[in-house]
């Protein structure tokens, strides 16, 4: 709660902590332009890095799980360069095929549209591989693969490309949380929350899962549902999340780690509910710190989280010696 | 001949196992009572684990029948089978972060709720299990810091917990030294006439089988011997076990030899 405050009176615009409170709880300030900063600019902001950062640390937490592998995280699907994949096309295909003008018009919209295709494409093909195999580490390198095939193609894009578009690529790839309007931000926290609710659905049987399959299904684990449930909740979750905001690193692999660290224990029961909070949490702190508080520049989202979340997992394994999850 | 007749939970007759295109063991036929501690033996690659795999359901087998307490096993859901019949694998567990009272409660999950909230039940079968391994000390420790000893007493509470009739056990005394291989089976056979649950495991230790278990089945191919250790040793069963040069089987003493 505090986080949410603070993050909503720093900024590029000085606004004193006292005013945004008095916009959040009477919804006006002596100032009608901070008003406007504060309730379609900042607002909307915090809001998108929670579900960002809700989001994208649960399906982390179950990915880990689902793959039994602590260094899974929700893009091992080729979820995220799914999405990179749509976006490209969308930007960079579209001057190399000059039918496909109409596109020149570029706003947010039609690029989370793009990425959102992309990465529910490259899902939809994993998926459908992974019908026919039975171990999910194979699917886990499936999915890898997909990633290579689709990062290939961007590069490829990339090189027949102009240097304005490859700009607009590269920014788009930086991850934002500003973008969002407010009926955006419905759409993609109504996504979130279905994801959030398929999860919840998950969590006996991913308390199974932490003994291994063939234990899981001698407990009446029905795996290939399961295993379903999962992939198509992350598929929501990592899919609309990237779409709208960007690619955005390490929340969905550092914050489950985390949350183990401080809760000790082993069982989603728990582990749901505190990863969507310290996900929360700790996407508004590198918003925070993208704003570089009193000062005009703002770092690129991904960067900041990259540039926190290395750390803490190197931590993570000097101080404990091992991965556990 | 008693008058009660005794309660088979376990029959199979005529059983094949192997996959699709190759046979393991064949013309498999052996009766487990309720109560009863009973240990699979035979050489490397003859099928023991694929027999154990085959009655657990994670694969098919391949012809002949078994009956879980008179029903057909395929006639079983999922669910029906997870409350009848639990394992304990050779397979590590995938998350060794889990406490001893964490990993034991997950043997609970085919009675809970669709989220897994235990019920007083649930509770006093998990204490229940602690007590009868002696795992009351360790139950909050973290699975990674347990022994190979420790940890398959875990397993076997856990399994103990699930509450099946039937439990299954793929080498339970593997890794273990000489001592820990008596105390589980001494555990094994404690459970199995406490709790009246019929038992089966399968193991190299042929001697202590034929020490500790009411009846044995000797898989041999398609030559597979099942009763008492007493009646496989007067049906001279272990003596074409080895090849005679280098081991042979002394009946008196119930133990092999090493020829020299």
């Amino acid at each position: 709660m505090l986080t949410v405050l603070v993050n909503i009176s720093l900024g590029s615009v000085e606004i004193p902590f006292l005013d945004t409170l008095n916009a959040i709880f009477d919804g006006t300030t002596s100032n009608t332009s901070w008003d406007y900063i504060i309730w379609d600019y900042r607002i909307p902001k915090a809001f998108t890095a929670i579900l960002v950062g809700a989001g994208l640390a649960l399906s982390g937490l179950l990915m880990q799980t689902l793959f039994r592998n602590p260094l899974a995280g929700p893009f091992v699907l080729g979820i995220s360069s799914g999405a990179s994949l749509g976006a490209a096309i969308l930007i960079m295909g579209a001057s190399l095929f000059s039918g496909f003008s109409a596109f020149q018009l570029l706003n947010n919209v039609s690029l989370a549209i793009a990425a959102s295709i992309g990465s529910f494409a490259v899902l939809l093909l994993v998926m459908s591989v992974a019908a026919k195999v039975k171990d999910t580490m194979a699917l886990l390198i499936i999915g890898l693969m997909f990633g290579s095939i689709t990062a290939a193609v961007v590069s490829v894009l990339s090189y027949f490309t102009t240097s304005e578009k490859l700009q607009q690529f590269i920014y788009w790839s930086f991850g934002s949380l500003g973008n969002l309007s407010w009926s955006q931000l419905g759409l993609l926290s109504l996504i979130v929350c279905i994801g959030i609710i398929l999860s919840v659905f998950a969590i006996k049987g991913l308390n199974g899962l932490l003994l291994g399959e063939n234990y899981a299904k001698s407990l009446g684990v029905n795996l290939k549902k399961l295993r379903y449930l999962v992939i198509i909740a992350t598929g929501l979750l990592a899919g609309s999340i990237t779409a709208f905001a960007g690619p955005i690193a390490f929340i969905g692999l550092a914050v489950p780690h985390l949350t183990r660290q401080i809760f000790d224990t082993t069982d989603h029961k728990i582990l749901v509910p505190a990863v969507l909070i310290y996900g929360a949490i700790i996407m508004l702190l590198c918003d925070i710190v993208a704003q570089l508080p009193n000062s005009a520049n703002v770092l690129p989202i991904n960067a900041v989280t990259s540039i926190i979340g290395a750390p803490v997992v190197i931590w993570l394994l000097v101080r404990k010696k091992r991965m556990l999850f | 001949m008693s008058s009660i007749e005794k309660h088979t939970a376990l029959s199979v007759k005529d059983l094949s196992v192997g996959y699709k295109n190759s046979e393991i063991a064949s013309a498999i036929n052996f009766e487990a009572h309720k109560g009863e501690l009973i240990g699979i033996v035979g050489i490397n690659g003859i099928g023991k684990s694929t027999l154990l795999r085959t009655l657990a359901q994670v694969q098919p087998k391949l012809s002949g029948s078994i009956d879980l307490n008179g029903k057909p096993l395929e006639k079983y859901t999922s669910k029906d089978l997870a409350s009848t019949l639990s394992v304990v694998l050779t397979e590590t567990i995938a998350s060794k972060n889990m406490t001893v009272l964490e990993l034991i409660t997950l043997g609970r999950q085919p009675y809970t709720n669709w989220i897994g909230k235990l019920s007083k039940d649930d509770i006093s079968k998990i204490s229940e299990s602690l007590q009868l391994l002696e795992l009351g000390e360790l139950k909050n420790k973290k699975c990674y810091e347990l022994s190979d000893g420790q940890l398959q007493r875990v397993m076997i509470a856990r399994a103990l917990a699930q509450d099946t009739s039937i439990i299954l056990l793929d080498e339970p005394t593997t890794h273990l030294d000489l001592y820990h291989k008596v105390q589980i089976f001494k555990l094994l056979q404690k459970i199995a006439k406490q709790t009246k649950k019929t038992i089966l495991f399968t193991s190299h230790e042929i001697e202590m089988v034929i020490q500790l278990c009411d009846t044995m089945l000797l898989l041999n191919g398609t030559n597979n011997t099942f009763g008492t250790p007493n009646y496989l040793i007067e049906q001279k069963a272990f003596d074409s076990l080895f090849p005679a040069d280098t081991v042979t089987f002394d009946a008196k003493t119930g133990s092999f030899r090493i020829e020299k």
